[in-house]
């Protein structure tokens, strides 16, 4: 049995779509299994560990989100660079995608910055992007279907240091126009898709428990395979109202 | 001859409201007041002078039909003619359809309340001019549709700004964002829950508005009542809940059937009990009685107008159905979801759900908000569990990874079949409690009308 420790950022600030649903995945995935999960939560002002197996930073409203930049900054984005190189897993999603990055420019031109964990920049449009999303991702080299919803007003364009996360087959995506989706480094990953994320996309769930079990234990540990025909029936139904919503 | 800009859109609307009922449009449609807008830009405005008794509008993120439903029930006693929209139909067009229906009538409408859709309250509020606004909550909702809650408030600041200084506002002490709306420029009615047992252990999770509207600073609160409402205060500026004028002192919870309320005001208390169960309704029931006093209503007529009052369409509504009694706990957002849960706990017997989730146009397509709802409770309580919806496998991940064995609950995406399996296994003597989402609702209602269970009337009369 292992452990596998998670630290949860800002659970109070930035918890906007849901972002507790992606935590309960993990925990069940691994109780499944004879694992277990413990998740700190580290708040505005708190010191956090560089040694994490897997760090979750969600989105928040704009105020919520400016607030927590300042802190990210200050607190924590030293830990997080440390982290990421020693192989911890980073998970950030919708705004916490946006602060992973290099930052944030408003319509009025204000910036927020970001901790340039992924090579992604951001820059507010002036509609949101909104919507049901399917995605193509690179599982452990195979393409795996990824679905969530989209809600955001940022453009993301990457440089060259992350690639995409996905590459989107319906929806938006980072920036409506070059067709990709998120952005990863090593085994940083920042989307726009919630939904939440992780339950109706299990596949993906577990590629990220398995790095964050190889960071707990010092080497590959194979996951056993677990019953997901509710998990991809809730897949297959958000595929399907892709569909019927672009017919109706 | 000249005719009074009045006069024409009262002559236009007799006209299309005759037109509309000769081509038998069915209930809910906002057509007619489409048209009549087309027509005549200023109608509502036009049509809202000629009420002599003025209007009140109410608006919240969850509770306005209800209140409103409670608002109307005392303005009854009054025998004030009064018009007012349907529940659902809360945008422009749903009370310009409204008014146009009204003014068929002879005597004509003396005075109009209006439930009103968080998003529209700037626009119809600046055409109605009402004389009382109440403003009850805001939680998050479907942020898909009517995205952040502070761009809400920051809307209903900015119309409050532009009102007469004589426009009455009610307004709930207990939700900071909705106390701080108070500007100091016209007068306020505040109420809130006081009695001291109204206490949760702690905020739910994803509490909204839990900092100072202010300086920023995390509130503290004494006492949680319900969501993100309570006894609250900032350490850090002084800024602190104001004192409510009408104050439910005391709530008895009387399971999942009602409440009794004692309600203190400057005219004295308000005592009744009221058919409708759970806390949310108390604040339902409080902010009426604020909204009646400050149109004038007799004091002494508000308690009884309260108990009289029957629940609006899907919410806390029972009906009978091949003998067993089935109620439905519209529930169409995290607080509102939240507050279903606790409701429904306060039976003391194992609990039989029917849990339904779609994710149309008017449930919001992004489903996520299920993840925010504390279900977690309900595991322990559980008798069975059937879940439905277009988007019922999603629901079903919710109770899995809430720790609910998954053999415990039937997955039925069909909400007819899924009601036929929930009936079919519910004991004897036993109660059926429905939690649907607002499309999802009305599927289910139309269901049990097609079975005689229901009443099909659109109207809340
Ligand atoms: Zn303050």
């Amino acid at each position: 049995m292992s452990t596998v420790r998670v630290c949860h950022l800002y659970p109070n600030e930035l918890n906007i779509y849901a972002d507790r649903g992606n935590i309960a995945v993990l925990r069940r995935r691994l109780e499944w299994r004879g694992h277990e999960l413990s998740v700190v939560d580290a708040e505005i002002g708190d010191q956090i560990p560089d040694d994490a197996d897997m760090y979750y930073l969600g989105g928040g409203q704009d105020r919520d989100q400016i607030i927590v930049a300042g802190d990210l900054a200050q607190t924590k984005a030293e830990a997080l660079h440390r982290a990421a190189a020693g192989g911890s897993v980073v998970l950030a999603v919708c705004g916490g995608y946006q602060l992973a990055g290099h930052g944030y420019t408003g319509v009025d031109g204000t910036r927020m910055p970001g901790i340039g964990l992924l090579d992604a920049d951001t820059v507010a449009g002036t509609t949101r992007l909104i919507g049901d999303v399917v995605i193509s991702v690179d599982v452990g080299g195979t393409p795996v279907t990824v679905v969530g919803f989209e809600n955001h007003a940022g453009r993301t364009t990457l440089g060259g240091a992350s690639a995409p996360f996905g590459t989107v087959r319906h929806g938006h995506g980072n920036n409506d126009i070059d067709g990709t989706e998120g952005a990863i480094t090593g085994r940083v990953i920042g989307t726009y898709l919630h939904g939440p994320l992780l339950p109706k996309n299990p596949q993906l769930a577990d590629m990220l428990l398995g790095w964050a079990l190889e960071h707990a234990t010092g080497g590959p540990v194979a996951l056993a395979p677990l019953d997901d025909a509710l998990e991809m029936q809730a897949h297959r139904a958000a595929i399907a109202r892709v569909t019927e919503r672009r017919s109706a | 001859m000249t005719i009074a800009p009045r006069g024409l859109s009262v002559a236009l609307a007799r006209g299309i409201g005759a037109l509309s009922r000769r081509l038998g449009r069915g209930g809910g449609t906002s057509a007619p007041g489409r048209v009549l807008l087309w027509l005549r830009p200023k109608a509502i405005q036009e049509l809202a002078s000629t009420l002599t008794r003025g209007s009140l509008v109410i608006s919240a993120t969850n509770g306005k039909t209800t209140t409103g439903r409670l608002i109307g029930s005392c303005v009854a006693t009054e025998r004030w003619r009064t018009v007012s929209n349907r529940a659902g139909a809360n945008l422009v067009f749903g009370v310009a359809t409204a008014l146009l229906d009204a003014v068929a009538d002879e005597p004509s409408p003396e005075f109009g309340l209006f439930e009103v859709d968080e998003f529209a309250l700037p626009e119809l509020v600046t055409r109605l001019a009402p004389r009382v606004v109440v403003l009850m909550n805001l939680f998050r909702d479907q942020l898909d549709r009517y995205g952040e809650l502070e761009t809400i408030a920051e809307s209903w600041a900015r119309m409050i700004a532009r009102l007469p200084a004589t426009t009455i506002l009610v307004l709930n002490a207990d939700d900071p964002a909705i106390a701080a709306l108070a500007d100091g420029n016209r007068p306020v009615v505040f109420f809130g829950v006081e009695d001291p047992s109204a206490r949760l252990d702690a905020l739910p999770h994803a509490a909204d508005s839990t900092r100072c509207r202010v300086c920023a600073s995390p509130l503290v609160y004494d006492r949680v009542t319900l969501g993100h409402m309570g006894d609250w205060h900032c350490t850090h500026c002084g800024s602190r809940r104001p004192t409510p004028d009408v104050a439910a002192d005391r709530v008895t919870l009387l399971g999942t059937t009602g409440i009794d309320l004692e309600i203190s005001t400057p005219q004295g208390a308000v005592t009744a009990r009221v058919a409708l169960p759970g806390m949310h309704n108390a604040y339902n029931a409080t902010a009426a009685v604020a909204a009646a006093l400050a149109l004038g209503i007799a004091h002494e007529h508000i308690g009884p107008a309260l108990a009289n009052a029957e629940a609006a369409f899907g919410r806390s509504e029972r009906v009978m159905v091949s003998g067993h009694e089935v109620v439905l706990f519209l529930a169409k957002n995290p607080a509102g979801a939240n507050v279903t849960v606790q409701t429904v706990q306060l039976d003391p017997d194992p609990l039989h759900l029917l849990i339904a989730l779609n994710d149309r146009t008017a449930d919001g397509n992004d489903v996520s908000w299920i993840w925010d709802v504390d279900y977690e409770p309900l595991l322990e309580r559980l008798g069975d569990l059937v879940i439905t919806g277009d988007r019922a496998y999603d629901m079903g991940l919710r109770f899995v990874y809430a720790g609910l064995d998954r053999a415990r609950m039937r997955i039925e995406p069909d909400p007819e079949r899924a009601l036929d399996a929930a009936l079919a296994q519910l004991p004897a003597g036993r109660c059926l409690y429905v939690l649907p989402t607002y499309t999802a609702m009305l599927g289910l209602r139309s269901i049990l009308v097609e079975r005689g269970a229901a009443n099909a009337y659109w109207h809340d009369d």
